[in-house]
């Protein structure tokens, strides 16, 4: 995946609309975004403004209404659905406020889930998701089950599967909101240390003050219109 | 193979429910064991037909006798290649529940009659020299213990001695049968020794057996041997084995079908339960569905695994049935009553590949439309939802 430019994620003109019955929800209009390639970038903005909207389109989760969304420099609003999930297996981690482990899984077969779409042997995997498990600092935790942890040691769990495959990008909905500060703290010190050391490219949904100013950039959404202030 | 940890896992997710539907699953497959041995062994006659055999009894009951002097008259029939008699003798050892089928025949005529008697050449020199000489099939040897050289006496509800005594047989051969299906639980004995010594009914026989030349042509055979008798006192019916034994079960009811329709309800009852089940734990989880759909799994992989849920719920607790229904029905085999009256009592190995493709079928009807929807699922709206 390149983008010659600098620019890694390119939004462009993209509208999403949601119907209700008849009722048409004009969640974003026209909106235009791009993200350099190594950005730290927070995505603020109230309930409803369209955030994890957006941060699914960004991520091929869902798809725009109108418009056009390139990552990398490949159109993944024009992809089918097959191409769509081969290609959020190789470019995209996904962070989520509740962790969504497969709370059947234990730690290390949760981080292990995306590697059962790639070619590695058992061996290689299991390497991969001690390396994963020993950057998010939780090696000791790997066999204990979801409910077996707390709230900040699921969310590593969760980055840990996020980055098991190295991903081009990685797009957290709000990682922090479900976390006491110290555990929150930690989480966003775990994403800092990837976009610094690793320059891995984050995009963070968040309405906490506090998680976005460790990004490197906000940006704010508000009825469905991005603002590089936040409006009144 | 990969993902079958993930199967699996999914499956303990609600140990006691997934327990009972393997239970139930398994249940249906016990009583889908039982009822295919049960059913050979109603119709076990049918299996054991030779195509090119005919049944000529009396046209009133099979209990009626025919006269001895029928076989030549039959023989002179263009089509006939063979002919063979038997009667009911009924003989019991030592207790009343211990009869068995005991038959007096003409060794040199029955036993090219019924190939499927597998008799050492020794042996059927002994039985032709000696005039007290039985032979027995391995399985009723076995069943009292019986060896060649052994005297046996024997008592008839039908025909008495004529010195009102038990009858004596001395054993000259165990046989063995050519085919699984071949019953080994016969006793045949010399008629001319029994048409001597019976008390009454000199010179009849039960039934004869009619080899024709050419299967195509036995029903034809069949109406000439019936035209050749018919006004006489004693008429006959001429038919070919299969239809005879299919009669004999027929009086029971059809058994095919009686089956067929139980095992329908069953397994109809049990896909309802397989199918809820699987539906139940797709909505359950639409989240962690969505989960696999957002790190990459595409929407038939999703599919996959679902429907392999399904399907190794199917096959584990249908696999498991027919085991514990074959050693039912081999346990149920050795049982006294089943010996006696069921020589055939074991579940066919068709049935049992049968029952194999049954357990897959069931996997699937059962899980593709949960299957279906979890493949359906909207991406961001699954990931929406609390489950």
């Amino acid at each position: 995946m390149s983008a010659s430019d600098g620019v890694l994620v390119r939004v462009k003109d993209v509208d999403k609309v949601f119907h209700r019955g008849s009722e048409e929800i004009h969640v974003l209009s026209g909106l235009n975004l791009e993200v350099a390639k190594g950005e730290f970038l927070a995505l603020m903005g109230p309930s409803g403004s369209g955030k994890s909207t957006l941060l699914n389109l960004m991520g091929g989760l869902d798809r725009a209404t109108n418009g056009t969304v390139e990552i990398g420099g490949e159109r993944i609003d024009a992809m089918s659905d097959r191409q769509l999930a081969a290609w959020r297996a190789r470019h995209v981690g996904l962070v989520f406020q509740f962790y969504n482990l497969l709370p059947v899984l234990t730690a290390e077969r949760n981080v292990e889930l995306p590697l059962l779409l790639t070619a590695l042997s058992k061996a290689e995997r299991r390497q991969h998701v001690e390396t994963a498990l020993t950057a998010v600092g939780l090696t000791q935790r790997s066999r204990h089950y979801p409910r077996q942890l707390s709230g900040g040691e699921q969310q590593r769990v969760g980055i840990a599967r996020a980055i098991i495959t190295d991903p081009t990008i990685l797009l957290c909905d709000e990682p922090t909101g479900d976390l006491d500060r110290k555990s929150g703290d930690e989480i966003l010190g775990l994403l800092q240390a990837l976009n610094r050391e690793h320059d891995k490219t984050i995009i963070m949904v968040t309405h906490d003050p506090h998680a976005s100013a460790r990004a490197k950039r906000i940006v704010y959404l508000d009825k469905g219109q991005l603002f590089k202030e936040k409006p009144e | 193979m990969k993902f079958l940890f993930l199967i699996w896992s999914n499956l303990k997710r609600k140990k006691l429910r997934t327990i009972l539907t393997l239970l139930s699953v398994l249940v249906a497959f016990v009583l889908f064991s039982l009822l295919s041995a049960l059913k050979l062994a109603l119709a076990g006659g049918v299996v054991m037909a030779d195509a090119n055999r005919l049944i000529v009894r009396h046209r009133v009951s099979f209990i009626q006798p025919l006269p001895y002097a029928y076989m030549a008259r039959m023989a002179r029939i263009p089509g006939v290649s063979a002919i063979s008699h038997t009667t009911w003798f009924g003989g019991i050892y030592q207790d009343p529940k211990n009869q068995f089928g005991t038959f007096p025949v003409e060794p040199d005529l029955f036993l090219p009659m019924n190939p499927e008697i597998i008799l050492p050449e020794s042996q059927k020199e002994a039985w032709l020299k000696t005039r007290t000489g039985a032979i027995v099939g391995r399985r009723l040897a076995e069943r009292f213990k019986w060896k060649i050289g052994d005297r046996v006496p024997l008592t008839s509800p039908f025909v008495q001695s004529k010195s009102g005594g038990a009858w004596e047989f001395d054993i000259v051969g165990i046989y063995d049968g050519a085919k699984k299906t071949t019953d080994t639980s016969g006793f045949f004995f010399r008629y001319d020794y029994f048409n001597e010594a019976r008390s009454y009914g000199t010179g009849l026989v039960g039934w004869y057996q009619v080899r024709v030349n050419d299967p195509k042509q036995a029903t034809e055979v069949a109406a000439a041997i019936d035209a050749e008798f018919a006004n006489s006192p004693a008429e006959t019916k001429a038919e070919t084995e299969g239809a005879m034994f299919q009669g004999f079960a027929q009086q029971i009811g059809d058994i095919g079908t009686i089956v067929t329709a139980i095992l329908g309800a069953v397994f109809f009852t049990i896909l309802l339960v397989a199918g809820n089940t699987m539906a139940q734990s797709v909505r359950e989880r639409t989240q962690e569905l969505g989960v696999l759909k957002a790190v990459g799994f595409t929407n038939e992989l999703v599919l996959g695994v679902v429907l392999s849920e399904s399907l190794v719920i199917s096959v584990l607790g249908g696999l498991a049935g027919l085991a514990f229904g074959w050693l039912v029905v081999t346990g149920l085999a050795q049982a006294g009553f089943i010996r006696q009256y069921f020589p055939l009592f074991f579940i066919p190995e068709r049935d049992l590949i049968i029952g194999a493709v049954l357990a897959l079928a069931l996997g699937f009807v059962a899980g593709i439309l949960p299957a279906l929807q979890a493949m359906r699922l909207r991406l961001a709206e699954a990931l929406r939802r609390e489950g």
